[in-house]
């Protein structure tokens, strides 16, 4: 029996000849018409047309064609809900059928049909199913629940589904405890709050006696819900972990991998000290390196999770460097991951024939892992540096290639490596200068054009290869024109005698032909430099650059804790958290490691860090001035003397005013954004703007911190977080749309901005900037975009922010005006942030301190507050206040009322005392009373709102 | 989940399109073709996220099969599906073509449907599968009660790999250790990396529901018995080698992980027929059968001098066969010309390569091969990168050293024993990735 031929029948009048087969009375003859059906319906052709004909043949003895009917069904029913109903009969009569697998095939059949008269009659049938003598049933009916909640939810909340199914997790059949855990998982993804899971230590232990059950896909339905529960305590975690490592032999890739996620993340909670945390060490590493035996397509989705593994547990595949030699037949995306994570493992154990493997590879053909290869050797020297000598020698080698983009890519990262080694290697440069011609992509250009220009004194004809740059100035990429801009300036400063006419000329191009802003604005300020001050210009100009680090490409810590909680799936593959490619709200909770604690002690629930997640508080910005306005407060604030007239755009402000500007405007404006913008910094400290946006990141002083968080961020992350708002619509900002919270993470404050691009067109070079604000909060780092937007596509930046910034008192007090800058437009917006965002982890105040403090403050300072309807008890309340820094000093209890004496310090050195007063003797009054107290009475009203939030949340 | 599942002959047309959720589109089908199949670039990833929508693929010969889904799910799972998909497909009708796959559409269909439900993998074994869906399709009025239950409780059983009531008048079963060693050497003979991935694959026909136990020369297993030391002087004598160290390994689903975790004793109820009953990973003491010693001279821009020797080393009295040695050739190789001691050398133009083939060669034993390659002169800046050389082979030995020590079966209901059931096994030593760079 051949069925291509369904394939081939193109006539015309097909439609008509099939409706006459299908009614026709020969039973061989009506299959073979909706085998034709069927057939031209996975080609694409619209067979809806003969749905009625095709819902006859349902009632039939012939399992084969019913099923074709069902398929039929299911694509088409939806098109014609009415006729549809037709077939509900047959569905109800089957899944009455005293053949098992016909009473599946009719629940798992009704189940994907998504028209709702079907659905309400399903509900019966669904609830026979789900207690069905046969298992083979009962699992198909748990998945099942999960169509129907798809189509209806609230339908399978009324009809009391969601129970059974929970009962099923106890079903005797592990094949039915993994349909219903798999189908219980995904309908509580999209409900984050409530409590379907509710994963306790005696469902786990269900759970765990099913994995060694159940089948491959089962084991991997189960592994991935064991990784959402948060063990109680590290001897839970433990337990869990020893019966869950006999699946890391599972022929199955993805067992394998789900295993690895719930073992690195309840490894989190593990005593480091504990004999246990290291013989699991040592156990993940075989696993994970048979992984990459498998079909090259796992291959590349184990790499990448290799990748996120290794940055998180650098320990684990310290020794295997061998296995990530790239193999000649490798496809080209396992060749690439492989080369990723080979650099991650360099160590001055293993660097030579890292270097050896390398050096091969930057003779293979394909040019991107070329052109990776050659970074790569960079990167070793940089992070190895007893082989800095070696690589500099092979990156030459490979320059005497000749082969153009191996000479680029060498360039740049020698460019690396003189940064990170000053007056080691400079004696290479003239060999560098030889390939100047060869030269055609921008990095590369402004690569070389900073070497000339940071060694202008070495190189004798530094002038005359500037200048042969200059003569095609605008035809250059926008890197390379600042680029040429800094490096003919610091040329300058150097020697000052004979260039004197080349920098005026760059001067002069840069500020008066130019359209690009950076560019004028760089061209204006060294312009003035060099102009007021020539001494500061080389202070400036020629400072001193900060070393730059070893690791670079790191992901983001509080991503890379979130992408561990997701290895094996999308997220891991991607890098990218699930929200950043996933619709809806489905599986969007972010997901954090669990805190490591001490035996017995209670930790942090997880739920707490999917708070962001949950529905929405009113911290909408209320009191956004309109766009104009705010331009003008901007504008006032950083030009003095205040203008009187309207409002300009900055930019074109920055023409009218041409000289007046300068002389008057620009000082304040850049003392006080000094350390402060990034874009502007990195002009200033004369860093190379091509570099990386990694490799620039120890440039601003407080972005240090920005690398420790990732030790702070295991520690318990309590403190309250406002959900995202979003602060400036796409309509306002030419598609960019903006939204963002405050958090307190380890002390360090921290503004989460999700940067959507809703325009047609590629966003790049995003740069942020606050207005003077109330309490000082500036930007701690430049904002941290590492690639280009494209259109559609949605970031997540947490930005750091320091307290040193300028002050200015805002109204009301926690307002904050920011300008984000990118390739398209500055654009402003105002938002508020959580006060306790500031409240510093040293806030505890003594007893007696307190009390004298207290009585200190005079009475007019002090502030009454209700919280309506909070049904907490006092406990529970000092618990929630601590965890945002907002420390209980003393507890007494009066009349039925428990009393909270509590203490807040502000960043700025500010005191705040207060009294909470909490109900206890009647739950029906559950409005509790707080009284502020501080020296500042100002910051009573945002104190108080902030403990609402806190404590309603 | 899974969203949906498209399988396209090599023009792109749709062969097999099953859509199993809602948020997969009918245009999902076409964003893969157009961006994917008919791509103008090669496509650099198994993944590919188009409009929010992930596809992942895998090609068999010049077929694409494509999972699609909007979710955030197990990539390792899909992957793990779609090859498993393809093994099911197989098993049913053979190699996948498009010939076939048209054939059986409506098989596939049915397969899908089966062990795909709202993108959830469901039972995949085809030693359960075949219980229920034949080709003939079921005739449920046909099927006893007991038939009926028999089939589900299989299928979602917990041992789903097997059926109950198999019956074999003569008990037998076939083992091959088939291992496939790897190799990366430098021209100056080091050994940059090298490994041996194995598989023991078992051939059962085995009446009833025997539960077997198998023993290999496992390191860990030999101490652990020697620390005893009752066995240790039975390990050596059954083993005749000493013991191997195993990196790592990976079993089928019917053998009792936990048990092995616990005492690394394999115990399983073996499905019926052929499978793979374990995978594992050696990298240390290899036997490395062959050694490829290349000497390859630039004389002048127009000329290489090839020269390669290749050493067997293993006991004289075993032969290795089908030995191909393929010696890389620069783009632009206007002629070669080639002596070899032994066996047949060609140039193949198509490949850019010369192949050179013996049929047999004995252990400890050398030949050689030298090659004048003429080369155009070209003014192409870029140098030839120099391929490595790859050999290919096949030994009767397991280059890892892993020997069986036993394979016990006990069946309590039926009235055999260990003793009578007729055993076999064989080693195979392939070469996997086996080059040397020159």
């Amino acid at each position: 029996m051949t069925d291509s031929k369904y394939f081939t029948t193109t006539k015309k009048g097909e439609i008509f000849e099939l409706k006459a087969e299908l009614n026709s009375d020969k039973k061989e003859k009506k299959k073979e018409a909706v085998k034709k059906v069927i057939a031209s319906m996975t080609v694409g052709k619209d067979v809806s047309a003969l749905f009625p004909d095709v819902v006859n043949c349902m009632q039939t003895d012939n399992l084969e064609l019913k099923k074709l009917v069902y398929l039929y069904l299911m694509n088409y029913a939806k098109s014609q809900p009415d006729m549809a109903i037709m077939a509900v009969n047959t569905f109800v009569k089957d899944c009455e059928d005293p053949n098992p697998l016909i009473r599946a095939l009719a629940v798992r059949t009704m189940g994907c049909i998504r028209v709702d008269k079907i659905t309400e009659y399903l509900c019966e049938p669904l609830r026979k199913c789900l207690k069905d003598e046969d298992p083979y049933v009962r699992k198909t009916a748990a998945v099942c629940v999960a169509k129907l909640h798809d189509i209806n939810a609230q339908l399978v909340e009324d009809q009391g589904f969601l129970d059974t199914l929970k009962d099923l997790i106890s079903d005797s059949n592990p094949m039915v405890v993994a349909n219903a855990v798999a189908a219980l998982s995904e309908i509580a993804e999209s409900h984050p709050n409530s409590n379907l899971l509710d994963l306790n230590p005696q469902s786990i232990n269900k759970l765990l006696t099913a994995l060694n059950e159940c089948t491959e896909w089962g084991q991997i339905f189960i592994l991935d819900c064991l990784a959402n529960y948060a063990p109680r305590d590290d001897r839970e975690s433990q337990s869990i972990c020893e019966r869950v490592t006999p699946r890391l032999s599972h022929a199955n890739s993805a067992v394998v991998l789900s295993a690895v996620k719930v073992l690195m993340k309840f490894m989190e909670m593990l005593p480091k000290d504990l004999d246990y945390y290291g013989t699991l060490l040592k156990k993940l590493a075989p696993p994970l390196v048979t992984l990459l035996s498998a079909e090259p397509e796992l291959q590349y989705v184990a790499l990448r999770n290799i990748n996120l593994i290794v940055q998180k547990r650098p320990e684990i595949l310290k020794h295997e460097m061998k296995v990530f030699f790239v193999k000649y037949n490798d496809p080209i995306y396992v060749k690439l991951e492989k080369l990723d994570i080979m650099i991650r493992l360099a160590s001055q154990a293993n660097i030579a024939q890292v270097l050896a493997e390398l050096k091969e590879y930057a003779t293979e053909v394909d040019v991107d892992f070329v052109r990776k290869a050659v970074r790569a050797i960079g990167r070793c020297a940089i992070k190895v540096e007893q082989s800095a000598e070696r690589c500099v020698s092979t990156l030459l080698d490979l320059i005497q290639t000749k082969v153009n983009y191996v000479v680029q890519e060498a360039i740049v990262v020698i460019k690396d490596i003189f940064r990170k080694y000053p007056n080691k290697y400079e004696s290479v440069i003239a060999t560098l200068c030889e390939n100047l011609d060869s030269l055609d992509e921008p990095e590369a250009r402004a690569a070389m054009i900073w070497i000339v220009g940071e060694y202008a004194e070495r190189i004798d004809n530094a002038d005359e290869l500037l200048e042969s740059f200059l003569e095609g100035f605008h035809d250059e990429s926008t890197q390379v024109q600042l680029q040429l801009l800094t490096a003919i300036v610091k040329l300058f400063l150097k020697k000052p005698t004979e260039t004197q006419e080349l920098v005026q000329q760059v001067l002069s191009l840069a500020t008066q032909d130019s359209d690009n802003p950076d560019l004028r604005d760089r061209g204006y300020i060294y312009w003035r430099l060099l102009s007021t001050d020539p001494v500061a210009a080389k202070e400036v100009v020629l400072a001193e650059k900060p070393l730059i680090s070893e690791e670079t490409d790191l992901i983001e810590p509080t991503l890379l804790e979130e992408l561990i909680c997701h290895i094996g799936t999308l997220a891991s593959v991607y890098h990218k958290p699930p929200s950043a490619f996933v619709e809806g709200s489905r599986g969007v909770m972010h997901k954090r490691l669990p805190a490591r604690t001490g035996s017995g002690e209670s930790t942090e629930s997880p739920d707490v860090g999917t708070i962001a997640g949950g529905s929405g508080t009113e911290t909408a910005p209320s009191i956004i001035p309109s766009q104009g306005d705010l331009l003008g407060d901007l504008l006032n604030l950083d030009l003095a003397p205040p203008t009187t007239t309207g409002p300009p755009p900055p930019t074109s402000g920055m023409q009218m005013g041409g000289m007046d500007l300068l002389g008057g405007g620009l000082d304040s404006l850049l003392g006080g954004d000094i350390g402060g913008s990034a874009a502007m910094g990195a002009g200033f400290g004369a860093v190379p703007a091509v570099m990386p946006a990694s490799l620039n990141a120890p440039m601003g002083g407080g972005l240090g911190d920005l690398f420790d968080l990732g030790g702070g961020v295991g520690m318990p992350l309590g403190a309250y977080i406002p959900p995202k708002t979003v602060w400036l619509p796409a309509m306002k900002a030419k598609g960019l749309e903006i939204s963002g919270t405050f958090a307190r993470r380890a002390g360090v404050i921290q503004m989460e901005l999700t940067l959507t691009n809703k325009a047609m067109s590629v966003m790049t070079d995003f740069a942020i900037q606050f207005n003077r604000n109330s309490f000082g909060l500036a930007p701690a780092g430049p904002l941290q975009v590492l690639s280009p937007l494209s259109p559609n596509q949605t970031i997540e930046v947490s930005l750091p922010l320091s307290t040193v910034g300028p002050v200015m008192k805002m109204e009301p007090l926690n307002n904050l005006q920011v300008a984000v800058k990118n390739n398209i437009d500055v654009f402003y917006f105002s938002c508020q942030y959580p006060i306790s965002m500031l409240f510093v982890e040293d806030g505890k105040m003594e007893r007696q301190v307190f009390l004298a403090t207290w009585k200190d403050i005079p009475n007019e300072n002090e502030s009454q507050f209700q919280i309506k309807d909070c049904h907490l008890n006092s406990d529970a309340a000092s618990n929630k206040l601590q965890a945002s820094n907002i420390f209980t000093i003393a507890k007494r209890t009066v009349e039925g009322q428990d009393m909270l004496y509590m203490s807040i310090k502000l960043s700025n050195g500010i005191w705040v005392l207060a009294e909470l007063r909490v109900q206890t003797g009647n739950p029906n009054y559950t409005d509790l009373e707080i009284s502020v107290k501080c020296r500042a009475p100002e910051v009573s009203q945002c104190v108080f709102q902030c403990c609402e939030a806190v404590l309603k949340n | 989940m899974i969203g949906g599942l498209f399988i396209y002959n090599h023009k792109g047309e749709v062969l097999i399109s099953r859509v199993y959720r809602d948020d997969i589109g009918r245009h999902a089908v076409d964003a893969f073709r157009v961006n994917v199949i008919h791509a103008r670039q090669q496509v650099r990833s198994p993944v590919t996220n188009i409009a929010r929508t992930s596809f992942f693929h895998v090609k068999r010969s010049n077929i694409w099969l494509a999972a699609v889904t909007k979710q955030n799910v197990n990539a390792a799972m899909v992957f793990e599906f779609l090859y498993k998909m393809c093994d099911v497909m197989a098993a049913y009708f053979g190699k996948i073509s498009e010939e076939n796959i048209k054939n059986n559409f409506v098989l596939i269909y049915e397969l899908l449907d089966e062990i795909l439900d709202f993108g959830y993998p469901q039972n995949s074994e085809t030693g359960a599968l075949k219980t229920f869906i034949t080709q003939q399709g079921i005739k449920g009025q046909h099927q006893t009660k007991e038939e009926q239950s028999q089939i589900t409780s299989q299928v979602t059983g917990q041992i789903g790999w097997r059926r109950e009531g198999i019956k074999y008048r003569r008990n037998e079963l076939f083992l091959d250790v088939l291992e496939s060693v790897n190799l990366l050497m430098s021209p100056q003979g080091q050994v940059l990396s090298a490994h041996v991935s194995g598989r023991v694959v078992m051939k059962s026909y085995l009446s009833g529901m025997p539960e077997c136990k198998f023993g290999m020369n496992d390191k860990i297993v030999i101490d652990k018995a020697g620390k005893g030391g009752v066995t240790d002087d039975v390990a050596k004598s059954t083993t005749g080698k000493q013991s191997i160290a195993i990196d790592d390994c990976t079993f089928n689903q019917c053998v009792r992980l936990s048990k092995f975790d616990s005492e690394r004793s394999i115990s399983f109820i073996p499905p019926d027929g052929e499978y793979e009953l374990m995978r594992y990973r050696t990298t240390k003491d290899i036997i490395l059968p062959f050694r490829v010693i290349p000497l390859v001279r630039e004389v002048g821009r127009t000329k290489l001098e090839v020269k390669v020797v290749i050493k067997s080393n293993f006991k004289p009295s075993l032969l290795a066969q089908k030995i191909e040695v393929r010696i890389p050739t620069p783009l632009n190789t206007s002629g070669v010309q080639v002596i070899c001691m032994k066996g047949k050398a060609k140039y193949k133009a198509s490949e850019n390569a010369i192949v050179w083939k013996i049929k047999r060669m004995a252990g400890m034993k050398e030949s050689q091969i030298s090659a004048e390659i003429e080369l155009l002169p070209t003014n192409d800046k870029k140098k030839w990168a120099r391929p490595p050389i790859s050999m290919n082979f096949e030994v009767p030995f397991a280059p890892s050293g892993l020997k069986v020590r036993y394979l016990k079966v006990f069946e309590s209901k039926l009235n055999y024993s260990d003793h009578d059931v007729i055993k076999w096994v064989r080693y195979i030593g392939r070469s996997g990735i086996y080059e040397t760079r020159c």
